[in-house]
């Protein structure tokens, strides 16, 4: 039970990060932006935000919870959607390939936070911001304190929960408003919706730099709770990014799928670790990287199904990876 | 027109229109205009973060690649691979087919070209197994690009997305493949270091000597392929409208399976002269991102394999420029060149919309009424 527990509580850490990642990347796609800098913008967030909590933890002699939080979100979201900007005035106002661009951002984003990380490291391996680790990982109280249930449910940092609210929120936003259909007109038919008084370049640039914000605040948890407030050299943030690409289509471009999707891809992604143990058989070392594979296998079958099936509401937005241009009708 | 009008319609600011008609020598000087001006934000950067002398930076950048024969030669070296797999992605991405799966399909064939000669190094004479590791490695590449074109040309399955998912598989197939033969080691170590079976021979002294000859003919084949055959002029139909290509007869399934066998057996192809010209070894590290970069020179020279062989090479003495960089001065690691690189992307992304797009103020437009 405690091993099950142990993975669990892993996959819901490691889907956090991805939840965050791709309810931004959903936001952008929806509005026909396929963003491939999703790695780049996630660290971009990620050293922004761990980069503000450090400063701030060092500098002041008793920070507060309050205020580190508020400054690794705004720094977080605003170095996301910083790279979302750069991605929208290349793609949108000066219509550059959107394929392109994204690899180009990821390339920078990787650059720049790295540039700074190893800056802020002085020569080190890792470097710590304790403080801020301490209070993102802090479990709700008295609640995590419930035996399993409570392990489960509420041992986790504020962000946990962040995460799912926002998920549902983006959802409510999507398929419930006004602006949410307008979002939607824009990434299937930028022509019709153009046609129909809609800013299509406000709402591309709007959809793709809060997408990329809170594609950044995935970057921020994986820094200061699911990498245990550490920033290193070597981190594993591109890979999940890339995942974070795979579980929009996963989740056919519905931030509500994303919710379980995220978690299902956490447990496949961890399963090489708890599921030998908890079947009593031991994996050789070199089987790792096969079962890190399902989740992308998983992936291109659903991506394969969806193709075949033509069920309408389940394809990704039908303008998706064009560019829009009013005078070229 | 009367007053009036003028007054009640609000006219844009700006107006946009494309225009086919620049002249090439217009255009050029609009893509130097973006790098010089891309290396100017980068000097500003440099200077305001670490208060270095960019000038004297950019110098020691170029160090990189010719301060030395060696540093040229295997800087060639490398301009060679990226230059293989953009040439690879050429037809592809001509065809408006987004292959975003060289990583995985260079690393599928560099997979090949390892097998091949671990198991059967000392089962065959060297020319034989020399064709067993191109043949291999071509089929392996083939196949791992073929597969996402199967589904793109049947139901139309999105292949960017199909593609970029086949790197990790391939990744982690190579991953957990070099873990089962480096053991216990901490590395894998070179393949057949003793016989040296399935190694490159050396060719006025360097093994990669070959890998640079075969990229060089390539270049040509590719660029003759793309321009003056019916494969590469249907490339070209299927990439401008694809309903055009069907209206014109054009059997645009068999053109998508046919150029991406193509494109992937190329990709495989950068993969065995990797490992047999270059490494002697594999690793997950094989293709270095030089698949995702190569997606950029391809794009950035409008398929045209001798502009290609142009970016590589910015591309390539950028990389060496970054870690000259890096162990000179101590204020700037080598992620310094990534920020460098983008920041050129960034630009030269953008100034292409300056080469087919005319821009047209409203002041001027008037103006140009009025005369007329």
């Amino acid at each position: 039970m405690s091993i099950l527990t142990a993975w669990i509580n892993r996959a819901i850490w490691f889907g956090t990060v991805i939840m965050f990642a791709s309810t931004g990347e959903i936001i952008t796609e929806k509005s026909g932006n396929l963003n491939l800098g999703v790695p780049g913008v996630m660290f971009l967030g990620g050293f922004a935000g761990f980069a503000g909590a450090y400063y701030y933890e060092n500098a002041t002699a008793n920070p507060s919870a309050a205020m580190i939080i508020l400054i690794a979100l705004l720094c977080g979201f605003a170095a996301g959607a910083l790279g979302g900007l750069i991605y929208s005035v290349l793609t949108t106002t000066l219509r550059a390939n959107q394929n392109v661009t994204g690899l180009a951002l990821t390339i920078f984003g990787i650059g720049f936070a790295n540039f700074f990380g190893v800056r802020v490291l002085g020569g080190g391996t890792s470097v710590k911001a304790a403080f801020a680790r301490s209070v993102f990982a802090t479990p709700i109280p008295g609640l995590s304190a419930l035996g399993h249930v409570g392990n489960i449910f509420f041992s986790y940092g504020f962000m946990v929960y962040l995460a799912i609210i926002v998920a549902l929120v983006v959802h409510w936003f999507m398929y419930s408003t006004r602006p949410g259909l307008n979002l939607r007109a824009v990434g299937e038919n930028p022509a019709t919706a153009d046609a129909a008084g809609i800013n299509v370049t406000r709402y591309k640039y709007a959809a793709t730099c809060v997408g990329c914000g809170i594609t950044g605040l995935g970057g921020v948890y994986y820094v200061l709770d699911y990498g245990y407030g550490t920033w290193s050299t070597a981190n594993s943030i591109e890979a999940l990014g890339w995942l974070a690409v795979a579980l929009v289509i996963f989740a056919t471009w519905k931030p509500r799928n994303i919710i379980w999707g995220a978690y299902l891809f956490g447990l496949l992604y961890w399963l090489y670790n708890y599921l030998p143990t908890l079947m009593g058989f031991s994996l050789p070392i070199y089987a790792t990287q096969m079962f890190q594979t399902v989740p992308y296998v998983v992936t291109i079958l659903v991506l394969i199904f969806i193709s075949t099936k033509k069920k309408r509401e389940n394809q990704g937005p039908a303008a998706l990876g064009l560019s829009y241009f009013r005078e070229e009708r | 027109m009367g007053e009036s009008v003028k007054y009640a319609v609000k006219e844009p600011l700006v107006h946009i229109t494309r225009r086919t008609d620049i002249r090439s020598w217009k255009a050029w000087l609009i893509r130097v205009a973006s790098v010089v001006l891309a290396l100017i934000v980068n000097a500003l950067f440099i200077y305001s973060v670490t208060g270095l002398d960019p000038v004297k930076v950019y110098t020691v950048m170029i160090q990189g690649t010719f301060q030395s024969t060696y540093n040229f030669l295997t800087s060639m070296r490398d301009v060679a691979l990226l230059l293989c797999i953009a040439i690879a992605l050429a037809p592809a991405f001509k065809m408006r087919f987004w292959n975003i799966g060289a990583e995985g399909q260079v690393l599928m064939g560099g997979l090949a070209t390892a097998l091949v000669m671990i198991y059967l190094g000392n089962a065959m004479p060297p020319w034989l197994l020399m064709v067993t590791m191109f043949a291999a490695s071509i089929a392996a590449g083939a196949l791992w690009a073929v597969i996402p074109a199967i589904f793109k040309a049947k139901w139309k399955t999105n292949e960017t997305l199909f593609t970029l998912m086949m790197n990790y598989i391939a990744i982690n197939i190579v991953d957990c493949l070099t873990n089962i033969w480096r053991g216990s080691k901490s590395s894998m170590g070179q393949i057949n270091a003793n016989t040296q079976a399935g190694w490159f021979p050396r060719l006025l002294g360097y093994r990669f000597t070959i890998n640079i000859i075969i990229v060089l003919v390539l270049t040509v084949v590719m660029y003759i392929y793309l321009k003056y055959t019916k494969d590469g002029y249907e490339i070209a139909v299927i990439g401008e409208s694809e309903n055009t290509a069907r209206y014109a007869g054009i059997n645009v399934k068999r053109a998508i399976v046919r150029t991406l066998l193509i494109s992937g057996a190329i990709c495989g192809l950068a993969g065995c002269i990797t490992v047999a010209g270059k490494n002697q070894t594999i690793s997950v590290n094989t293709a270095g991102g030089y698949g995702f970069t190569a997606i950029i020179v391809a794009w950035l020279a409008k398929f045209n394999t001798f502009y290609m062989m142009l970016i590589a090479f910015i591309l390539i003495v950028l990389e060496k420029g970054a870690i000259q960089i890096a162990s000179a001065y101590t204020l700037l690691n080598d992620y310094a060149a990534d920020i460098i690189t983008g920041v050129i992307l960034f630009f030269i992304l953008g100034s292409e919309f300056f080469i087919n797009y005319r821009v047209v103020f409203r002041a001027r437009r008037d103006r140009e009424e009025e005369q007329a």
